[in-house]
């Protein structure tokens, strides 16, 4: 399946950037960034198969979590930090992501918008979980722990003083179409530029 | 089509004199070795592989004495090591016995074996005899250097001694130092084999050598190689014998057995003071500066390895991506403690190569 995702996250970083993906699976994204120009890239992956894959690929990727792929890194390590589709797994979001600007200098975040109105609908009418094609597992089968809103994650960094730079809603992965209007309501992803504090001009 | 078209022999390098670490020259010094596969015309497709403690140049396919080699199942056409494709290097470590010049050597001063005459040598001792073999095959750039355990700490000295040489270092079960407990097991063993009456303060070349006490340290090396989990289901609590217990002190448990047969088998082929050289260059052992490194690494580590556990890689992986170094890690899942770098030919395959294909490039 085209992940339009990734297409635009390649798109939102700039070549000479020097990238680091938390979650990096197979290596999709990391090998579109390379071909687009970006060179200076590394992975963080938990699962031993996608390291092989990573490999097979020539990619340079750490095995081990999120925590771990961050922790001795230096402040301002990386221009771009990406967590794609992965932050609803972390066990610790809000340290995650005060890493990811602790090391990065920006960072790309993005996750499933539990506010679109389909997910909406499922609850009011079925009363149950959402199951739909972007989140297709059982409530007692999912990885997905921490779950939330394009409008959650806006209050999030509102509260933290954690300045946004960017909002792609993208109406779905599989199209690529992003949404201009009532964004938490129209977009099954959504996907964040955000900046450390050490970025923003006094 | 490749044909393996001659069984492999190890062949012999003389270098006039090394200069060692601990101050002394060593002269002459001969270094024993075996290649497979062909180096093509622009050199660069060899590959340096380094062995581990009682290993020798025999890595690859299987010799006139009908043996394979320490590596056989990753060296030869379309495995991790593909003769194919790649040139294939190793020797026997200076102060080795199956070749190299090393405690058993003749001393030229005296026309007698050296033993404990024999200077103390260092990784990088190793690493210098083996880079005067590399210019003598005129060989400019290693396409990768590869190791386990003490070679891997081998192939780590290349990368920071000789970063304009070496492209890549694979790196596995090892890490930038050896660890207290392991330098605490390597004594153990030296002072079983200097224990033993037999060793005569390292001159028994001319009558028996102390077969007792470099069995027992083979034995307590082997402990250390294997984990609980492996010893557990290969051995259990399995009796030899088919009638229960003998209240004797003679060997009741299959992993009993198991160790005295490691044990015998070993002082067939292994020099009891090479034991103590080797141990003791691993023990010194302790790379702090990391910072010349220009190769790709690949570090990889095995999960019930607790004599290079995953811990120790991953503090070696974490200063080099501090210092920006293009590596990669990897904690490979097994049960086979520090030997499954020898043993995990699946996934390790699969690692390995992979890798050696991107920094080929073609």
């Amino acid at each position: 399946m085209q992940r339009f995702d990734q297409d635009i996250i390649v798109n939102l970083i700039p070549r000479g950037a020097r990238v680091l993906d938390l979650g990096c699976g197979n290596g999709d994204l990391l090998t579109k960034l390379k071909r687009s120009g970006v060179s200076d890239i590394r992975g963080v992956e938990i699962d031993d198969r996608c390291i092989a894959a990573c490999v097979r690929k020539g990619l340079t990727v750490f095995q081990g979590d999120i925590d771990e792929g961050l922790g001795d890194y230096d402040d301002a390590s990386f221009d771009y930090i990406v967590l794609n589709q992965t932050l609803q797994v972390v066990h610790k979001p809000t340290l995650v992501i005060q890493e990811m600007l602790r090391v990065g200098n920006r960072a790309i975040v993005s996750f499933p918008n539990f506010g679109y109105f389909r997910i909406r609908w499922y609850i009011l009418t079925k009363g149950q979980m959402p199951k739909v094609d972007f989140l297709p597992r059982d409530w007692y089968d999912t990885p997905n722990i921490h779950l939330s809103t394009i409008s959650d994650f806006q209050a999030f960094c509102r509260t933290r003083n954690i300045p946004i730079e960017r909002l792609i809603g993208l109406k779905s992965c599989a199209t690529g179409k992003t949404v201009g209007h009532f964004q938490n309501l129209l977009s099954q992803v959504g996907i964040f530029v955000i900046m450390s504090e050490r970025e923003v001009p006094n | 089509m490749y044909v393996v078209d001659a069984v492999p022999r190890t062949q012999y390098y003389a270098i006039d004199a090394l200069k060692l670490d601990c101050g002394r020259t060593l002269s002459p010094v001969t270094v024993a070795y075996e290649t497979y596969g062909q180096l093509n015309a622009a050199k660069d497709n060899a590959i340096l592989l380094l062995h581990a403690l009682s290993g020798s140049a025999h890595a690859g396919f299987v010799n006139d004495k009908g043996e394979q080699g320490w590596w056989y199942d990753f060296i030869g056409p379309g495995k991790a090591l593909d003769t194919e494709r790649y040139f294939i290097v190793c020797s026997n470590v200076l102060g080795g016995c199956s070749g190299s010049t090393g405690p058993d050597s003749i001393d030229p001063a005296t026309g007698r074996p050296y033993g404990l005459g024999f200077p103390v040598i260092t990784v990088g001792d190793m690493v210098r005899a083996q880079k005067c073999l590399i210019d003598g095959l005129e060989i400019e750039t290693l396409l990768a250097v590869v190791g386990g355990s003490i070679g891997g700490m081998q192939a780590l000295q290349w990368a920071v001694d000789y970063p304009d040489i070496v492209r890549s270092a694979v790196i596995l079960a090892a890490a930038n130092r050896l660890s207290a407990q392991g330098i605490a097991f390597n004594e153990v063993g030296r002072q079983a084999i200097m224990a033993d009456p037999c060793w005569q303060n390292g001159d028994y070349y001319d009558g028996t050598p102390p077969r007792t006490g470099l069995a027992l340290a083979r034995m307590i090396g082997h402990i250390t190689y294997l984990s609980e989990q492996s010893m557990h289901e290969k051995f259990g609590r399995a009796l030899k014998g088919a009638d229960g217990y003998r209240y004797k002190f003679s060997e009741d448990f299959e992993v009993e057995s198991y160790l005295h047969y490691k044990g015998n088998r070993f002082v067939e082929r292994f020099d009891a003071n090479s034991y103590l050289y080797i141990t003791k260059a691993m023990d010194y052992f302790d790379l702090r500066d990391l910072t010349l490194i220009k190769s790709k690494m690949l570090v990889i580590s095995f999960s019930s390895d607790w004599l290079f556990p995953p811990a120790r890689l991953k503090a070696l992986v974490r200063t080099l991506r501090r210092k920006r170094k293009d590596v990669t890690y990897c904690d490979v899942q097994s049960s086979r403690g520090h030997d499954a770098f020898l043993l995990e030919v699946g996934p390790l395959t699969e690692l390995l190569s992979g890798f050696l294909d991107n920094v080929y490039g073609r």
